[in-house]
């Protein structure tokens, strides 16, 4: 009764919670901005300046495991410790020097694989028919549904020395002893080309889908062979999809750390996994975060390709 | 809309007579480097039927969604019945807008989307029914009210953006490329009965058009639009037979312009002197003594005579016809004249043309010649 | 373009769905198999399946990666949504190029780095604050919503800008108040783009193994991070009987979404032949 009161005494005061709600409802375009910016701040942008700065450490017996960059003396003079030792051990030491061309040499060689083998592919889907096409394209994205893991997990039990493909072989009589595939090198590019396979025929479908058939139809009627019409009117038209397509299997695969591990065992060096070594078994935290930031400056050009024709493709819709 | 009774039927001819619904003063709208509307001034009163008419990208868009509120004003002042605008967010001015894809809302029946602009005003449900239920009469919807937009026809979906903006009885109505979307017969058709209807609910309608047909048949008055300006405003019939200016000439229908200088200038006529003949015109213009100026006759006002001998005098011209296009109604003529250039003449085709002995065609020599009331006086 | 398929786009097609599906069909045949050496054909069996269902490593495995990718889905989508909101509805802001640039940036950040940060992230806090006083379930969450939101926002942000903006203006035209715009017309408008991000959030962190690893503690094992553990020796059946299980699961949830976009797809053709007989 008494808070009742109080309140016909005083009309304008609310309750607070009504008074937050207003509040919210008047700012909630901010509200809605701050709060998946804060998260991304907190969550992506300040751990990696961490690493950043971690780069710029050195080792030592201490918890976490690296010297501070700003240390405050006795008498309040600030120090600020920066050391770019990390980076010259790696770019100095054959191992990590190696390792990164060794990456790219993968990385590369197997976007090229994809593009060659999904370029056909998706040209195919576009071609088919309005029923085999939505069916044809649901085939190539289920893949994408089931387990990463379980699918380089498939190819070791295919390519192990008393894999399925060494037992056919062997029963065809064509070799006498099984060829050793699985941690190999060939085992990796088979492993991501496989994995990888739908990031580059998506993008490429998807450009391909977009392009007026008639083009082909003109470049025939001007007197233009099957093969000129693809090199002079197709294949340029699809460029967006064909470097859209490579950067999104370019980018994850120079950075593989699952695939080299499983199909490669101890015998195909990749970044990833050397960083992830460096990291959970050597605890040198300053090299394996400088090891992070160079892989991540050899990926940027690449990542702000890809996002310049992210936002270009955005604004065209 | 008792005030509409009592004034007259061109408030805009008198200015100490009724006040503006809609005040435009100065406005401009800039993107960027870009200006869309720059600088413009415009008074629309109760009950008119005011199209505006341009090419793409001329502003006028622009312009209407600054009405509803869906742009700043950069500059310059929106007044809607004597309030002024600059403050008022889009969902509190007293006007509806009908937009170029209807925006109905896909996941609500027609009868919801009606319904949608009334709850917003926190309207006593029962209030609802009636409004929405007389609404679907108006338009003649009453038996598709369950439906979801998607199950419309064209047509019917236009009704529905219509009746969605009507239902709210707005001070003003903009209505943007409100046709553009039905095949060309459904066009016609409805652009009468968009007439009808806004004769029956008095309501402002501001229209957005790019067809000058559209706008011709529509419009109580018209603004003709380019670059973010204004070139004209006025009647239909004062736009096409009064055209100011060159451009205005050209962009409503067609018309054949020859350069000139002013040679007589008095209260009862006016007399050009041009490369091809001197054209005399029987009205006073306030035109300057020695000015340059431009003189334009539009084809369908040229009489076109087989001739031997070259004519003499003013308002009239020889020349050999080009080229001859047959239309089925009229046909149109490419004449050739002494100083090099091509006019058009359109000519209805009174006679069926199959035998060519009477008709005109290629090479004929040829007079043209009209009336001292048909040109018309153009600045640049 | 038009159905014309040459002989080589024909074979190519083949050969490629044949290296997709092969490998998986293999996998579910070995897991009916009676032998330990996976590829050794010891006869048909379901001891794999039984072993698998006994185990109790692989039940809270399960259970925790479930609960970790539905948190996750759950939070992604709404921060996911909220961010693509504000990238495509509420014009330039300050900090927009920075905020665009950290939407876009864990799609392509490789995921060792990823983790790598995030694991030196939580080090660092557990010092400064004492949280997170152990890793698991809520760092794997937070690291998996961390990427998935940018997945989400980057399918809410497509879906926004074909939308256009006609249905916000009309509503906001017949006085609809911006939040009310919002709740009545946007979010409506947008469930079908956020059921797909929410399945797409949730299936990812299903599948994550390289940030999970980086950011579990000790006894906290997902799925993946199982798997992972016991495949780096070699192969064993009942991983096979798992992915089979797992498979066969997903095949279902497939089935399901074919037979409602079915559905959808005969309910718009029945309005599309409504609105045609109305014509004249």
């Amino acid at each position: 009764m008494r808070e009742a009161r109080t309140q016909i005494a005083k009309p304008t005061q609310r309750p607070l919670h009504q008074r937050i709600m207003r509040r919210l409802q008047k700012h909630w375009q901010l509200v809605i901005v701050t709060i998946p910016f804060a998260w991304l701040l907190l969550f992506f942008l300040a751990p990696f300046l961490i690493v950043a700065k971690i780069s710029l450490a050195e080792l030592a017996i201490a918890s976490p495991p690296f010297t501070k960059m700003i240390e405050w003396t006795d008498n309040g003079i600030m120090t600020i410790r920066v050391v770019f030792d990390n980076f010259t051990y790696i770019l100095e030491d054959d191992l990590y020097l190696n390792t990164y061309l060794n990456s790219l040499k993968i990385s590369v060689t197997s976007t090229i694989l994809c593009l060659l083998f999904g370029y056909p592919v998706a040209y195919a889907i576009v071609r088919s028919g309005p029923v085999a096409k939505p069916i044809l394209l649901f085939c190539i994205i289920l893949p994408f549904w089931t387990s990463f893991l379980l699918r380089v997990y498939a190819w070791m039990g295919l390519l192990a020395d008393q894999g399925t493909i060494n037992n056919v072989l062997l029963a065809m009589g064509v070799i006498d002893e099984p060829i050793r595939m699985l941690y190999t090198e060939f085992a990796v590019y088979i492993g991501i080309v496989y994995t990888y396979m739908p990031f580059m025929i998506l993008p490429l479908y998807a450009n391909m889908e977009k392009l007026d058939g008639s083009l082909n139809e003109a470049a025939a009627d001007l007197g233009s062979r099957a093969t000129n019409t693809f090199f002079k009117v197709t294949l340029p038209l699809t460029m967006p999809g064909i470097v859209a397509g490579c950067l999104l299997v370019f980018i994850p695969a120079t950075g593989e750390y699952v695939i080299p591990d499983l199909l490669g065992g101890g015998n195909v060096q990749m970044i990833g996994r050397v960083l992830y070594n460096e990291f959970s078994r050597n605890s040198d935290w300053p090299v394996a975060a400088a090891v992070a930031i160079v892989l991540l400056l050899l990926l940027v050009i690449p990542m702000m390709v890809f996002q310049y024709y992210q936002g270009k493709a955005s604004e065209e819709s | 809309m008792t005030a509409l009774d009592t004034a007259s039927d061109t408030p805009w001819l008198d200015p100490d007579g009724q006040t503006p619904l809609v005040q435009i003063k100065g406005v401009t709208k800039k993107y960027g480097d870009v200006t869309a509307v720059d600088n413009v001034d415009l008074d629309i009163y109760p009950g008119e039927l005011f199209c505006l008419l341009g090419g793409s990208g001329c502003g006028k868009s622009t312009l209407l969604r600054m009405l509803a509120g869906f742009e700043t004003v950069n500059g310059g002042s929106i007044t809607i019945d004597g309030v002024d605008m600059s403050e008022v967010p889009a969902y509190d001015r007293p006007t509806n807008m009908m937009f170029q894809s209807y925006a109905l809302f896909p996941h609500m029946s027609v009868e919801k989307n009606i319904a949608f602009g009334l709850q917003q005003d926190r309207i006593p449900k029962s209030e609802i029914k009636d409004r929405v239920h007389d609404i679907l009469a108006l338009v003649e919807l009453q038996d598709f009210k369950k439906r979801k937009p998607q199950q419309l026809s064209g047509g019917q979906r236009q009704r529905v953006a219509l009746a969605r903006a009507l239902v709210k009885e707005p001070k003003l109505l903009l209505l943007d490329e409100p046709l553009a979307a039905l095949d060309k017969k459904l066009r016609k058709q409805t652009q009468f009965e968009l007439a009808n209807i806004q004769e029956k609910v008095g309501v402002t309608f501001v229209v957005v058009t790019h067809d000058q047909e559209e706008a011709m048949s529509l419009a109580t008055r018209m603004a003709v639009m380019d670059a973010g300006r204004f070139k004209q405003i006025g009647t239909p019939t004062e736009i096409y037979e009064f055209p100011e200016s060159r451009f205005v000439a050209d962009f409503i229908g067609s018309a054949n312009i020859f350069e000139g200088r002013v040679t007589e200038d008095v209260a009862d006529h006016v007399r050009v002197k041009t490369e091809v003949c001197d054209v005399f015109i029987d009205h006073g213009e306030s035109v300057k003594m020695g000015s340059k100026i431009w003189v334009g006759i539009r084809p369908e006002k040229i009489r076109l005579t087989k001739a031997d001998k070259p004519a003499v005098g003013e308002n009239q011209a020889s020349g050999i016809v080009e080229d001859v296009g047959y239309l089925g109604e009229s046909s149109i003529y490419k004449v050739k004249l002494s100083n090099g250039q091509i006019i058009d003449v359109t000519a209805p085709n009174q006679l069926r043309p199959m035998s060519r002995q009477h008709g005109i065609t290629w090479d004929d020599h040829v007079n043209i010649s009209w009336e001292p009331s048909s040109a018309m006086l153009l600045n640049s | 373009m038009q159905a014309k398929r040459s002989r080589f786009l024909t074979v190519m097609l083949t050969l490629g769905l044949a290296f997709f599906y092969v490998p998986m069909i293999l996998l579910v045949v070995y897991s009916f198999n009676y032998s330990k050496i996976v590829p050794v054909w010891g006869g048909w069996s379901l001891r794999w399946y039984k072993e698998l269902f006994e185990s109790r490593e692989v039940w809270s495995a399960v259970s925790l990666s479930l609960q970790i990718a539905v948190v996750n889905a759950t939070f992604a989508t709404i921060l996911g949504s909220l961010a693509g909101l504000a990238m495509v509805r509420f014009g330039r802001f300050k900090g927009r190029t920075l905020f665009g640039g950290m939407i876009v940036a864990p799609l392509v950040m490789p995921e060792v780095i990823t983790g790598l940060s995030l694991l030196v992230f939580f080090i660092t806090l557990n010092q400064l604050f004492g949280w997170p006083s152990e890793r698991g379930f809520a760092t794997i969450t937070i690291a998996h919503i961390t990427f998935s939101m940018a997945y989400v926002a980057v399918t809410i942000q497509a879906r926004l800008t074909g939308m256009g903006q006609d249905l916000e203006e009309a509503a906001a035209d017949l006085g609809a108040k911006p939040f009310k715009v919002l709740t009545a017309i946007t979010l409506p408008r947008l469930t079908p783009a956020l059921i797909s991000g929410w399945l797409l959030a949730f299936t990812l962190s299903l599948d994550d193994l390289v940030i999970a690893s980086f950011v579990t503690g000790p006894g906290a094992n997902t799925l993946p991070i199982l798997i992972f553990s016991r495949i780096r020796v070699g192969l064993r059946p009942d991983i096979n009987a798992l992915a089979t299980m797992i498979i066969l699961v997903i095949a279902l949830c497939v089935a399901v979404a074919a037979i409602l976009m079915f559905r959808q797809q005969r309910a718009d053709q029945r309005d599309r032949k409504m609105a045609e007989g109305e014509e004249h």
